[in-house]
């Protein structure tokens, strides 16, 4: 168990119970990290069930109820961590909501909480843990950003301007922290068979695959993979990056 | 994890090339290292390499040489039977202001750095479409980003290998292959040993992590890229600067 490369680390995952979120947090939880899921009362039992397939594992994972979409709870939820394991060594900004609509129809209700969560939520989340990691001199926060903040998308204004932003608060952290032994990076997936794909209408889903040069879903675990990637040790020299893993459909 | 497989890198004896080289070794990989210059140094780093276990071939050639470039891949055909990952990293730099740069500094840089990763693709390429798999990887430079006072040939040729990146992962993107570049800021090699030390020490200023990187972790960002796991990265270009460029 020693030997597994994420043992004696401790880390949150926002969202991390379900679709990319919660293939991430079930990889590091294998790969003997202690994960802290943090997501909204009705993810506690996705969370739960996800545990249930880890065998082993599933004593590494932890869920607490967070909106983090309200600094507050944020600020609660990581103070919990920090009690309860310790430390913090790495922050995954995974949480993520869409409220899709042609700017024409969107409310303003809309792009607020889309804004709020996906985009608020990481600044929340960073502002939370970033004295922990500080004070201890190393970090690693990844946000989960998407191909259409790079791109933009027909009727997700709200949404490409939360993932551009999360690039922007990425770079600038990276910036900020850069002495301080905390890397700060994005991962930018395109389309990734998770829920939130199948909630769209399969009209657009097959438009997107048609559109993707490798004419296929990406999986959550091949974004989970990347995540890990820059989770590790060693990838200490990667900061301000943003990693792209679409399957060729944004270059 | 590599176990079997045949890795092609170019440029493979020395500074990012031979630590991705290693890197690929100590995964299991065999590995044909090319080079172009310095045969002794490179049967001894290709001693040391062998020692590790996998199998470590060189290969005498000029990646600017359309004939070197398909000789070294039918060496390395008849020696292995296969080539899963072809790494583009051989590279020259010859400096000077566009006012004083000559159209044979130019020249030279472009063919050897550019129109080098596209001979030596182009002799692989057949080889990996007809088994539906492969790994291509570019290095390019943080320089290809940004420009740099006195190295347009390398800036451009660097920049270069986006754009060749990028359509060719397009064209290969349903053939099971993918094509990625890998963008190192300023690594401690040889070639940034060879900057002067006062604008050396200028450029770590302007790093936000205040260091030089190590060949071993832009190896390990190609190592990753080169997982069958990875496959539906493509098209990408992964720096790794320590902050210098985002």
């Amino acid at each position: 168990m020693d030997s597994l490369p994420f043992h004696g680390r401790v880390g949150i995952v926002t969202g991390g119970s379900r679709g990319i979120g919660g293939a991430i947090s079930s990889l590091l939880a294998k790969e003997g990290g202690t994960v802290a899921i943090l997501g909204l009362p009705e993810d506690r039992a996705r969370a739960q069930h996800l545990a249930s397939r880890l065998n082993g594992a599933a004593p590494r994972l932890h869920f607490y109820e967070t909106d983090v979409g309200i600094y507050e709870r944020c600020r609660e939820a990581v103070a919990a961590v920090l009690e309860e394991h310790g430390r913090i060594d790495f922050l995954v900004n995974n949480a993520g909501i869409t409220r899709d609509h042609t700017v024409r129809k969107m409310t303003i209700d809309e792009w607020e909480a889309v804004l709020q969560v996906n985009l608020s939520g990481p600044f929340f989340m960073i502002k939370a843990v970033l004295d922990a990691m500080l004070e201890r001199g190393y970090g690693r926060i990844v946000n989960i950003s998407s191909v259409v903040g790079v791109s933009g998308n027909f009727g997700q204004a709200n949404y490409a301007a939360a993932k551009a932003g999360l690039i922007g608060l990425t770079k600038t952290v990276a910036r900020e922290v850069a002495k301080r032994g905390i890397t700060v990076n994005a991962v930018a997936p395109g389309f990734i068979d998770t829920d939130m794909t199948k909630s769209m209408p399969v009209q657009a889903i097959e438009s997107a695959i048609a559109q993707t040069p490798e004419q296929r879903l990406g999986k959550p675990d091949e974004v989970a993979q990347l995540v890990r990637f820059l989770l590790d040790d060693k990838a200490g020299y990667i900061t301000g990056a943003v990693y792209n893993i679409n399957g060729g459909w944004y270059m | 994890m590599f176990e079997g497989r045949v890795a092609l890198v170019t440029g493979g004896t020395r500074g990012i090339g031979a630590a991705i080289t290693q890197a690929l070794v100590e995964s299991g990989a065999s590995v044909a290292a090319g080079y172009s210059r310095g045969r002794e140094s490179a049967e001894t780093f290709a001693r040391q390499m062998s020692q590790k276990g996998a199998a470590v071939s060189i290969h005498q050639g000029r990646v600017d040489d359309v004939v070197d470039c398909n000789r070294v891949v039918k060496e390395v055909m008849d020696r292995f039977g296969r080539i899963d990952y072809l790494i583009n990293n051989a590279g020259i730099t010859v400096d000077k202001t566009v006012r004083k740069m000559t159209v044979d500094d130019w020249r030279q840089v472009l063919d050897v750095n550019l129109s080098g990763a596209f001979q030596m693709t182009k002799a692989v390429l057949e080889h990996m479409i007809e088994r539906g798999s492969g790994r291509i990887i570019n290095i390019s430079s943080v320089i290809g980003e940004t420009g740099n006072v006195g190295q347009a040939n390398y800036a451009a040729s660097k920049a270069g290998l986006f754009g060749f990146t990028k359509s060719l992962a397009l064209e290969m993107a349903q053939r099971g292959i993918t094509v990625n570049c890998v963008a190192p800021g300023f690594v401690a090699t040889e070639m940034v040993a060879a900057i002067p030390e006062a604008a050396l020490s200028k450029v770590v200023e302007k790093i936000p992590q205040r260091r030089l990187g190590r060949p071993e972790e832009v190896a390990r960002v190609v190592r990753f890229l080169l997982e069958d796991d990875s496959s539906y990265i493509t098209g990408a270009v992964y720096s790794i600067n320590g902050g210098l460029d985002m």
